[in-house]
């Protein structure tokens, strides 16, 4: 079974600095790819995406729904088998991911949309 | 109530339109026009998802948009419009210039070609001409990625 590989794209920093945290908390190097789509226009941020996460398998993550980070990945993968593109990215899909990426990338998929949603809570 | 803002910016829909410009001008309504998202159901849904709910976005191509310019103009309700390129607006312009008047740049990106104006705007030979085109025709152009940012005119971007 092949490791899934993990993409992070946000907007400015963002990916970078969840990606910083998620190796603070886990200890060990994550080997999840940053993408910031700062100083691209779309047509290089949808290149970027696509050289990191194929061939596949891969789980793209992506910070915001509707933003231009999603745009790109879903323009040049939302078709294509063995990638799988999940917004509203967290720390705690992100660290669930880290420890669980030898499994099947749907079931995969899936399961990081409820860990994340469930991590979204108000007091 | 005249559109309230004609903007260029290739990422069309997102939170500098929605907030930073919608808000002020209290836009309830977006024209998105695009040859491509109009004949893409997917990136229809998507930008329908980054509209708040009261706020209505009608997607068209250029052509439709020529011919809806006028009733949209004449919408009670403040408006916005938005193109992905400047060739798209210039469509617009030309077609009703007593329309479009003052074309904002909100976002042109770096791509290869292009040479940085400003920090949100890169443009190329073919850009510039047709920017000073527009101009010599009548249209005001303004590049302002917020309305809380400098307002910045053709002849100072392209020095």
């Amino acid at each position: 079974m092949n490791t899934i590989k993990g993409v992070v794209v946000g907007h400015g920093g963002l990916a970078a600095a969840l990606i910083g945290a998620v190796e603070q908390i886990s200890g060990a190097g994550s080997g999840l790819v940053a993408i910031s789509n700062t100083d691209c226009d779309r047509g290089t941020l949808e290149e970027r995406i696509l050289a990191a996460a194929t061939p596949g398998p891969a789980i793209v993550f992506i910070d915001m729904p509707s933003g231009s980070c999603h745009f790109a990945a879903m323009r040049r993968m939302q078709a294509m088998p063995g990638v799988r593109i999940v917004t509203g990215v967290n720390l705690a899909m992100l660290l669930e991911f880290i420890f669980r990426r030898e499994g099947e990338v749907d079931e995969l998929a899936d399961h990081l949309v409820q860990v994340g949603a469930r991590a979204v809570m108000a007091h | 109530m005249p559109l309230r803002l004609f903007r260029v910016d290739d990422r069309l829909v997102h939170g500098q339109v929605v907030l930073g410009w919608g808000r002020p001008l209290a836009a309830r309504f977006i024209v998105l026009v695009d040859d491509a998202v109009r004949q893409s159901a997917w990136e229809q849904d998507l930008y329908r998802m980054a509209v708040p709910d009261d706020v209505s976005i009608i997607f068209a191509s250029a052509a439709e948009a020529v011919s809806h310019l006028a009733e949209w103009n004449a919408d009670p309700r403040p408006g916005m419009l938005l193109t992905a390129d400047l060739a798209t607006m210039a469509v617009l312009h030309d077609a009703a210039p007593g329309v479009v008047r003052e074309i904002n740049l909100g976002g042109l990106h770096h791509r290869p070609g292009r040479a940085e104006r400003l920090r949100y705007v890169y443009l190329a030979a073919p850009d510039e001409a047709l920017l000073r085109r527009l101009a010599h025709d009548g249209a005001r152009i303004v590049a302002q990625d917020l309305p809380t940012a400098a307002a910045i005119d053709l002849e100072t971007l392209l020095r």
